[in-house]
């Protein structure tokens, strides 16, 4: 455990210091890499409570992440072109305020995975992950087909949205923010999966018999688990894609929630600091082999097997050895 | 009249399409100790299983002080107060010992510090994981594990099972404490009819799913005994 924690440190130290050396630097695109993979980790987070405490293989994570995504994107689009939105006949003014976004984004991403969890988490294995991605599927092929916020081609947002204190166009402050949220949900998660609450989520997933046995319903266990999970991702969605002022239905495809995936599976199923060393690694190989060449997914998937194969805990297990995640 | 802690009447249970209960009448009085008896494949588990819900009875009622428990999922029925000890210990065991019980708590008179006082040696081992724990240690935890819920009714299936004859003494010795202390019902299911017979106040024998004898323990004579136990 005091191995984790050393790596855990160097993770959140190497995340924060190298966009500090590259403001120094004066390398603001670099900066902006840094924040896309504390973004990104913080999606991972998210997934990493279903899939890594909870056992549950979500293929449709992407859903929340695009929810969170449009419900930036559509706030921030009214805002800025001063029309308000009229809702069952109320008209609600859009938002260029980053907390109230991300309080939106996280109440649709929570309200939406309970509606995919509820029908979802009836079924294991297979057919879960078959239902999550038919989930996905129908919230990406509904932003395609809703031309009101741009259907296929998405929607651009002009300026960055603000948070009260802080310069968010500067890349180092947006980075800033972005490090101390991940962080936040960190120490959330730290919290979580000690709590009675995350030992019975990872208990569950040893055995649902054993854990219903003892007086605690699984399918609420798991679905509290992933309504968390989903208003996380879509945080992250929110942020992501205000990192990019851009929003388009490729943030609800299916290869959105295998990105995700990814991340998790080559920093570590189920270790706190997993997704954050996957996140680091996937958009380092992303910019660095992407430089060579136009195939370096293919490298990316080499990566991944021998993660697989040869180290199950990903990074984190290769770097601090076997060790449960929860302490 | 108070209605018994525990009331099984008629209980029938399928797996599948085989029938393995065909009719099994139990009771449990609180604060006493029931003895499951019977040899192996005569419905013993299945009759805890269906207790528990964690298989559904087919025909019969299943009372827990006047409460009907058919219908209900598995985890109601943990949390009206029924405690399941299960066959071959099974603890989380990836999860520490503190994580097993800690994860299994509710409020009630039972903590960690008095299932500590039950089981000392599980003190000593709070940050172990329990899948490194001895056999021994293992159904210590296991017990503590379904205190920790705080029941009226702990139920105990093969507790002693495959353990050292040191270990079987301190299991069945923490027993005793239970009946004398806690004031629980407790339904035993075990092999030693010596060790049974000094705990249990009543016992019920099975034989291919039906409840054949009921009595206080002490009326269990050999003859019935070698008859439908083959002891």
């Amino acid at each position: 455990m005091r191995r984790e924690r050393i790596v855990n440190a160097a993770l959140a130290v190497l995340l924060l210091g190298f966009p500090l050396w590259a403001y120094w630097a004066g390398e603001p695109f670099l900066i902006t890499l840094a924040t896309r993979a504390a973004i990104l980790a913080l999606a991972g987070v998210g997934l990493n409570l279903a899939l890594g405490t909870g056992g549950l293989v979500s293929l449709g994570h992407a859903a929340f992440f695009g929810a969170g995504g449009y419900a930036m994107g559509v706030l921030a689009w009214h805002a800025q072109m001063y029309a308000p939105m009229n809702i069952a006949g109320f008209e609600i003014a859009g938002t260029k305020s980053m907390p109230v976004i991300w309080l939106v984004a996280v109440l649709t991403g929570a309200l939406l995975a309970s509606l995919i969890g509820a029908l979802s988490l009836r079924s294991s294995g297979v057919y879960f992950i078959m239902l999550t991605l038919a989930f996905g599927q129908m919230a990406y092929y509904f932003a395609i087909s809703w031309p009101a916020y741009g259907g296929e081609d998405g929607l651009s947002i002009y300026v960055r949205n603000g948070f009260p204190g802080l310069n968010t166009l500067d890349p180092i402050q947006f980075f800033l923010l972005a490090y101390a949220v991940l962080m936040a949900v960190i120490w959330f998660m730290a919290r979580l999966q000690v709590s009675p609450f995350g030992l019975a989520l990872a208990a569950a997933r040893q055995s649902p018999a054993r854990v219903q046995a003892v007086g605690i319903g699984v399918f609420r266990l798991r679905l509290v688990a992933f309504v968390i999970s989903g208003a996380i991702t879509a945080l992250a969605g929110a942020m992501f894609a205000d990192l990019n002022r851009f929003i388009s239905p490729t943030m609800l495809n299916w290869h959105t929630s295998g990105e995700l995936i990814v991340i998790v599976v080559l920093g570590g199923v189920a270790r706190l600091y997993g997704p954050v060393a996957g996140a680091i690694l996937l958009v380092t190989l992303e910019h660095v082999l992407g430089g060579f060449s136009d195939f370096w997914q293919i490298w990316l998937g080499l990566g991944l097997l021998a993660v697989v194969l040869f180290a199950r805990g990903g990074l984190v297990g290769a770097l601090a050895g076997r060790a449960v995640a929860h302490d | 009249m108070t209605a018994p802690l525990l009331d099984l009447r008629g209980v029938t249970a399928l797996y599948g399409s085989s029938q393995a209960l065909f009719g099994v009448d139990l009771t449990v009085e609180a604060g006493q100790v029931t003895a499951l008896m019977g040899r192996n494949g005569m419905g013993k588990t299945t009759t805890i299983r269906t207790i528990c819900r964690l298989l559904p009875n087919r025909a019969g009622e299943v009372f827990l002080d006047g409460h009907e428990l058919s219908g209900l999922p598995p985890h109601r029925v943990a949390r009206m107060g029924v405690g399941l000890v299960p066959e071959g210990r099974r603890c989380f065991a990836p999860l520490t010992v503190r994580e097993n019980l800690t994860a299994a708590a509710r409020p009630g008179a039972w903590g960690l510090d008095r299932v500590v006082g039950l089981f000392p040696r599980l003190g000593e081992r709070m940050a172990q994981r329990a899948g490194t724990l001895s056999g021994g240690e293992q159904q210590m935890l296991a017990i503590g594990r379904a205190l920790m819920t705080n029941p009226r009714l702990l139920i105990l299936d093969e507790a002693t099972e495959g353990l050292a004859p040191t270990v079987r003494a301190e299991i069945w010795q923490a027993i005793g404490t239970l009946k004398r202390e806690s004031g629980l019902g407790i339904l035993l299911v075990d092999k030693s009819l010596r060790e049974l017979s000094a705990v249990a106040d009543s016992a019920v024998i099975l034989d291919k799913g039906r409840s054949v004898w009921a009595g206080r323990i002490e009326e269990l004579s050999p003859d019935l005994a070698a008859s439908w136990l083959g002891v």
